[in-house]
């Protein structure tokens, strides 16, 4: 590895950390579009700022930025208090005009700009050690890793100091305002990091990729646990290894490095999607699955215990008309309560067992009681066997 | 160039009549469409879809390995589709929220074609420039081919709209209502969200993957301001959607380096915001105006009834009193007596003001509502 390489690495790890901590905050206050909109809107304040300084890693351009994306914020939220359309509506009104501003000025001087339009979107990360911050013919490295790295040590010094505040009114709006803790300033002061990193982050990965560096670690880690600590943790620690290997992934085939860590960030959360424990698609559809086959099991037990003295009402043929069961269904009910002994046939007819009858008496007490969250512990009581 | 020459150019240039035609017509089916996308609160779906389609263009390209805009439109609707299933099912069967959703697709894709693009970049392929007009949008490149594609594909929507007219209306403002009545909600549902998709593949040619969302979005929410009734709505946002275009690229033709897709967002940005300021009904001017009779409306009956309850001390409710004594109530001003004046309720003379019988009767009468109210 040159020492270039580990210098884009580094400055992708740190781009990562401080994109997923904010992120996280943003992905639980379900204020996840508002990146959207910061990333695209402060490209006129970058383009102004450039007019100015003519560096893209000045401080001077980021403060700009920043504004612009604050900016945004309350532009959003003016046009949302005025009633006259809903908040996602607001956003995507704003952003895309500042957008188009930002987009205007840029090709009206295409000639003294050296900005173009590929770089706003993507970024140029394999561009950034070229750029190096030099003090007094001392060489200190590249100067956006200066920059993301002062920022993200901010973010976390932020993060640590306003920990306890951040989680209260994340999770509970109310009781912090009650507390006394001001929602508009915490509110305001995370759309500040939110935008002052998604400027930092621009200079590498560009305007949409930061979007994805905010959103993607938080929501795959909020897939894995419940735990604020945890979720940091897990989405820092997610951003950082799709960095990486997004970075070798776009070494080894010579593609965008910002386009290979969001794509990888993809794989990623489409792979916790469809696995996660709990909360992935199929262990949801398989959760699913079962308690609609174990609420079936409770309407037949129910119909049973209720034509206890007809018999014509329990054969095994006419399950599928009195119930208004599917073939397969009724198969499929019936070896479950077979197997958990709940019934037994005798000649085509089915009759409770003794144990049958005591959950299905149990049950309709809980239904009628309105205790129906009983029943879930009752059946790990009763079954052997899971639907 | 002044105006009449430019409309004359439009006429007799072809490809200044075709573009002009172009985002005419993509105007209109974004409007037409986009009012039921603001209306359902899906405003950013739009914004998602047009950047899940990046990737669809991209693999047309690498499948056909050249240029063809209806294969890549194919691509697009397909990989917008699959984006949007996406974010139904993240949204249904997690806890995450539709927010995150949208912004995931949007971005992961995005990216993704991103990468597929500077992948195709490194290919040598002649055909392959012009890939990147996709991200703003070269509405230089339209041909008459694909302003007839957008007019059949605006006349289909427009078919089944009409259709499916009351139905989709049901569905918008009561859709437990309409689940009730027997209706294939789950089917509507995936019309009109395809739709949707279609008119936003449509217009990524001409305004970009970027900017998409906002022509979807910007005239309907104009619109929205004028009318209460979706009918009227829907027409009206069909015309300044078209207006934005016919407009914007007049202007981006007059000058030099301007695209046309930016430009006809900034003027739809401007109907919208024309229309949340002048809008007789819920602009906020006229709100502003409102509030500001009521609270004088307000005002004015406050030192109506203070007069009253001094008046009716008096035999003679006219007996005139000096206004001093009304110095120690805050709400009169002397433009407000000269109203009361004005209105007949009070004569003022010099330092004096005794009240009329008009005036009397009016303000008991809005004393004895305020108490029947109590009651």
């Amino acid at each position: 590895m040159s020492n270039a390489q580990i210098e884009i690495q580094l400055i992708a790890i740190l781009v990562a950390i401080a994109c997923a901590l904010p992120g996280t905050f943003l992905v639980l206050r379900k204020m996840a579009l508002i990146t959207d909109a910061i990333s695209h809107s402060i490209l006129p304040g970058i383009v102004v700022g450039f007019f100015i300084t003519q560096d893209l890693s000045s401080p001077l351009l980021i403060f700009l930025a920043a504004l612009t994306g604050v900016l945004t914020v309350v532009l959003v939220e003016f046009i949302q208090k005025t009633g006259l359309v809903k908040e996602d509506t607001a956003i995507g009104l704003v952003f895309p005009a500042l957008f188009s501003i930002g987009v205007i000025m840029i090709a009206k001087n295409a000639n003294d700009v050296h900005l173009d339009i590929d770089a706003v979107l993507l970024g140029e990360l394999a561009f950034a050690p070229f750029d190096r911050f030099i003090y007094n013919d001392l060489d200190l490295g590249p100067k956006s890793l200066w920059v993301i790295g002062i920022i993200l040590l901010v973010t976390i010094t932020l993060l640590i100091t306003f920990f306890k505040e951040l989680k209260l009114s994340t999770f509970d709006a109310g009781l912090a305002a009650a507390l006394g803790l001001s929602p508009v300033v915490l509110h305001y002061g995370l759309m500040t990091v939110a935008s002052i990193t998604t400027v930092g982050a621009f200079d590498a990965v560009g305007a949409i990729l930061v979007i994805a560096l905010m959103i993607a670690p938080a929501a795959t880690a909020y897939l894995l646990t419940n735990d604020l600590k945890k979720m940091l943790l897990l989405a820092a620690t997610f951003g950082v290894v799709c960095a990486l290997s997004g970075y070798w992934i776009a070494h080894w085939l010579d593609i965008s490095i910002s386009g290979a860590m969001t794509t990888t960030l993809g794989i990623l959360f489409l792979l916790v999607y469809l696995f996660a424990k709990n909360k992935g698609l199929f262990s949801v559809l398989y959760r699913q699955k079962r308690q609609r086959l174990e609420v079936s099991l409770l309407t037949f037990l129910l119909h049973l215990q209720n034509h206890k003295d007809d018999a014509t009402e329990r054969h095994v043929k006419h399950l599928n008309e009195h119930i208004n069961w599917q073939k397969v269904q009724s198969k499929s009910v019936l070896r479950l309560a077979l197997q958990n002994n709940m019934i037994q046939i005798n000649n085509d007819i089915i009759s409770l067992t003794e144990k049958g009858e005591h959950f299905a008496e149990e049950a309709i007490n809980y239904i009628m009681t309105n205790k129906n969250a009983e029943i879930e512990n009752m059946k790990n009581r009763f079954f052997l066997f899971r639907g | 160039m002044d105006l009449l020459e430019y409309i004359e150019l439009v006429f007799t240039d072809y490809t200044l009549r075709t573009i002009t035609m172009g985002t005419a017509v993509l105007g209109a089916i974004c409007g037409m469409l986009g009012s039921f996308a603001v209306l359902r609160k899906q405003s950013l779906l739009g914004d998602a879809i047009s950047h899940a389609a990046l990737p669809g263009i991209a693999i047309a390209f690498l499948i056909i390995e050249t240029k063809s805009n209806s294969i890549f439109l194919l691509g697009a609707l397909i990989s917008g589709l699959v984006g949007t299933f996406w974010i139904r099912g993240i949204t249904r069967k997690t806890h995450l929220k539709s927010d995150t959703a949208l912004g995931l697709i949007l971005s992961l894709f995005f990216g993704f074609g991103m990468l597929l693009l500077t992948y195709i970049q490194k290919i040598p392929n002649a055909h392959q420039a012009g890939l990147a007009n996709y991200l703003f949008g070269q509405a230089a490149t339209l041909m008459e081919a694909d302003v007839w594609l957008m007019t059949v594909v605006t006349g289909i929507s427009l078919i089944v709209l009409l259709l499916f007219w009351k139905e989709l209306k049901l569905l918008l403002f009561d859709s437990d209502y309409t689940k009730t009545l027997g209706f294939n909600v789950q089917f509507l549902d995936i019309l009109i969200t395809s739709f949707i998709v279609i008119a936003i593949v449509l217009g990524l040619q001409t305004v970009g993957v970027v900017l998409m969302s906002a022509m979807l979005l910007a005239p309907a929410a104009a619109a929205r301001q004028w009318t209460n009734s979706l009918g009227i709505m829907v027409i009206l946002a069909a015309i300044i959607g078209a207006s934005s275009g016919i407009v914007g690229t007049a202007i981006s033709a007059s000058q030099n380096n301007l695209s046309t897709g930016p430009v006809i967002v900034l003027v739809a940005a401007t109907f919208v915001l024309f229309s949340f300021i002048f809008s007789p009904k819920r602009g906020l001017l006229f709100r502003e105006i409102r509030f500001r009779k009521n609270r004088n409306d307000l005002e004015l009956h406050k030192t109506l009834s203070f007069m009253y309850n001094i008046a009716k001390t008096h035999k003679n409710i006219s007996h005139p009193h000096a206004i001093k004594i009304l110095n120690n109530f805050q709400g009169f001003s002397k433009r407000s007596l000269k109203e009361l004046a004005d209105k007949d309720y009070i004569q003022l003379k010099r330092n004096t003001w005794s009240m009329t019988e008009a005036g009397f009767n009016t303000a008991s009468n809005l004393y004895d509502q305020l108490t029947n109210q109590n009651q």
